[in-house]
């Protein structure tokens, strides 16, 4: 088995992630670019756990997915919070806190 | 001291202790301190009584000051030191505060003690209208409180606290009317003035220190001979600076004529009688110094007559009569200056310094009675014919002019005959040149003091409409009276009953020299150059009327004694302006330099941060992207050091 494959498709979907945060405007979107992003590291962990042969990897992925299901949980509040304000899920009209 | 200003010699010498009656001397100065601060810290509570309290201090004062005269006389050596207490008591550096009495300042003492209480008395007149009068007798007792801490203590240090003790009581009672812009600016220009003076004396006690490691006069006289020429003479033209300042000498009498905005007893009082006085005491007192120089002692007396004449021409011009009178001192202190610059001859000073003190309060205060009568009118060719109208002043007014002038046997024939004669025995070119000034002097004195007796009591009235000159109350013309007694008596009891010349003898030391001219020559010829000035003054002013407005075309001399000879455009030129100019520079220096460098740090750092801080948008993704761009520069720099 050639663990590269895994390895490329995590480059990929990272990449796919981090660009949506950077070019969506809406919170859910970049939310689920988020998203994207920490399952494609969980990938890359598993991929090295696996190549490895031990199991550290694995229980770190779990570590991340738990954390993550919170993040978004506290996330997913303050959206609903912010939209229910505002009338909008983008994220640029929420900069108020600025200079 | 490692200074090599002196060489190593005796211990300081001591005055006797003092004992008995003079253990209280320190009541003399005790008293009118305690008047002036009841008066000044009671407040609105004593307007009623305080003058008279005031008047009190002075009077207790001047009875004690009679008995502890008696007292000194008893001593055999005739000085009573009294140490009060130890005042700068730091390793090396002794510096006790003691009152001496000895003749010289016991004659002090009477005569500002004795002139002070009649002014106090003439003041109770005088003031009686004016609603801060018991601030002015505060401040009146102030000065006689420090005038005596001046004359009564024995060391330079103790001396330079009287000094500008009475400093300040004339800056506070030349600015008394201080709503008037006139006297404020005089009371400043009188305080600038006298700091530069004070500046000399206080080097010369700090040369004292560093030559001698001590101030006291026991101590500094006592090693005055061991001083180097050089040392001495530093010292005796540093405390000469300090006395023309005091005592409104060429080149820094300009102030003392614009001190006459004061009232009038205070220009009697202080700017006549006694504080401008103080520079002569101080010349006479440190007589041991300036026995060891001689050039020290010429440079006072070049300094005395130009004074002398100076004062003696500015006088013919002015109109205002205080202006005239304050001139005049500024003549006569220049005369006991040069008296004093002879050697041996302090004690001639000193008599001329308390007939002066007679005449010229005498004098002040007939003015002063002259102004009340006048609605504070100071312009003689104002006055005329009051002679008929204020017979007392008149009378009083005409004594001190007599003594003034030398007419014997008043007051002023004998003090200023001795003083020309000895400024004619100094022989040589000095003697001769100094002489003759005194003498050319003495007819001008005489010129505008007949000028101003024909101007105010003579001639036609000249006064404006709105005045009715009456005569002044019995409060002003009882002082008046006694000082004009004293113009009369003054000089042939002090120089032939008393013998002042024996009595200040150990303080001023002997004057025994061969006369270039003999007494009776000196005499008559300046009696004869006196009766010159009077003759001119009485055929320009009695002969002719007098306009009510000063002539335009007259001489040049004229013009410029007008204008203080333009010693004030002088002063202005050299010292104010450049002044001004160098602050201003100094202004602008810190303004645009020092103040400028840390606010352009600081508006710099501002600014920066300003548009620093336009980063933070405020758009999450921007955020994002700058999170990304420093993630991609970690990875690419441990990339890096990895290959590396």
């Amino acid at each position: 088995m050639n663990e590269s494959y895994y390895l490329l498709l995590a480059a990929l979907l990272f990449t796919i992630g981090g660009l949506g945060v950077l070019v969506r405007r809406n919170a859910i979107l970049v939310f689920m670019s988020v998203e994207l992003m920490l399952n494609s590291v969980n990938l890359t962990l598993v991929t090295f756990s696996r190549t490895i042969g031990t199991l550290d990897g694995q229980v770190m992925a779990f570590f991340v997915m738990v954390v993550a299901a919170a993040e978004v949980v506290v996330g997913l509040a303050i959206l609903m919070s912010i939209f229910r304000s505002r009338r909008s899920a983008s994220v640029d009209d929420a900069s108020l806190l600025k200079f | 001291m490692s200074l090599p200003l002196a060489t190593e010699g005796p211990p300081a010498g001591e005055y006797a202790a003092a004992t008995g009656t003079l253990d209280l001397l320190w009541l003399l100065i005790a008293l009118p301190l305690l008047g002036a601060a009841i008066l000044m810290l009671g407040g609105k509570r004593t307007n009623s009584w305080g003058p008279y309290l005031a008047i009190g201090a002075c009077a207790g004062s001047f009875l004690y000051a009679v008995v502890a005269l008696f007292a000194l006389i008893g001593l055999e050596d005739r000085t009573a030191d009294l140490f009060l207490y130890s005042w700068v008591p730091v390793a090396e550096l002794q510096v006790d505060f003691g009152l001496l009495f000895d003749p010289l300042s016991a004659t002090f003492t009477l005569l500002i003690t004795g002139v002070g209480l009649l002014i106090h008395v003439y003041s109770l007149g005088y003031m009686s209208h004016d609603p801060r009068r018991r601030l002015f007798f505060a401040y009146l007792n102030l000065f006689v409180a420090a005038m005596l801490i001046l004359v009564l203590s024995d060391s330079f240090l103790g001396l330079f606290l009287g000094w500008e003790g009475v400093g300040l009581a004339s800056y506070l009672l030349i600015s008394f009317w201080f709503y008037k812009p006139d006297a404020a600016t005089a009371a400043k220009k009188a305080f600038i003035a006298n700091r530069v003076g004070d500046v000399g004396l206080l080097i010369a006690i700090f040369v004292m220190f560093a030559a001698l490691g001590t101030t006291s006069f026991a101590g500094v006289f006592s090693q005055a001979e061991l001083l180097t020429a050089g040392t001495a003479t530093a010292l005796g033209l540093l405390l000469l600076l300090g006395a023309c300042g005091k005592s409104g000498q060429f080149p820094l009498h300009t102030w003392l004529p614009d001190a006459m905005e004061g009232p009038t007893p205070v220009s009697a009082l202080i700017h006549a009688a006694t504080m401008v006085t103080a520079g002569v005491y101080l010349i006479a007192r440190a007589t041991p110094i300036y026995d060891v120089t001689d050039t020290a002692r010429l440079v006072v007396g070049i300094i005395g007559v130009i004074t002398i004449l100076i004062g003696a021409i500015i006088g013919c011009a002015y109109d205002d009569i205080k202006k005239v009178l304050a001139y005049s001192t500024v003549s006569q202190i220049g005369y006991m200056f040069l008296a004093v610059s002879i050697p041996g001859a302090g004690a001639i000073a000193i008599l001329h310094l308390l007939t002066h003190g007679f005449f010229k309060a005498c004098m002040f205060l007939s003015a002063g009675s002259v102004m009340h009568g006048m609605n504070d009118q100071v312009d003689m060719r104002r006055y005329g014919g009051l002679r008929t109208v204020m017979p007392v002043t008149f009378g009083c007014m005409l004594v001190g002019y007599l003594a003034i002038i030398g007419a014997p046997p008043f007051a002023g024939f004998f003090s200023k005959d001795l003083v020309i004669e000895a400024a004619f025995d100094q022989g040589g070119v000095r003697g001769w040149l100094m002489g003759s000034a005194a003498v050319l002097a003495a007819g001008l004195t005489a010129f505008y003091m007949t000028r101003l007796m024909l101007m105010t009591f003579f001639g036609q009235k000249r006064w404006t409409d709105d005045v009715h000159p009456h005569e002044s109350p019995a409060v002003m013309t009882g002082p008046m009276i006694l000082l004009g007694i004293g113009s009369v008596v003054s000089g042939f009891v002090l120089l032939h009953v008393v013998d002042i010349e024996a009595w200040l003898e150990p303080v001023t030391g002997t004057h025994e020299v061969e006369h270039v001219l003999a007494p009776i020559v000196v005499s008559l010829l300046t009696l004869a150059v006196v009766a010159v000035g009077v003759f001119v003054a009485y055929t320009k002013y009695a002969k002719q009327a007098v306009p009510t407005t000063a002539p335009v075309a007259v001489s040049p001399l004229t013009v410029a004694a007008r204008r203080n000879l333009y010693f004030d455009a002088l002063n202005e030129s050299v010292l104010m302006r450049p002044g001004q100019y160098l602050t201003r520079a100094l202004v602008f220096v810190d303004n645009r330099g020092i103040d400028g460098a840390v606010n352009s740090l600081a508006a710099g750092v501002g600014g920066g941060s300003g548009r620093l801080r336009r980063i933070q948008t405020g758009f999450v993704r921007s955020y994002a992207l700058s999170m990304f761009g420093g993630a991609a520069v970690v990875v690419a720099a441990m990339l890096v050091v990895r290959v590396a």
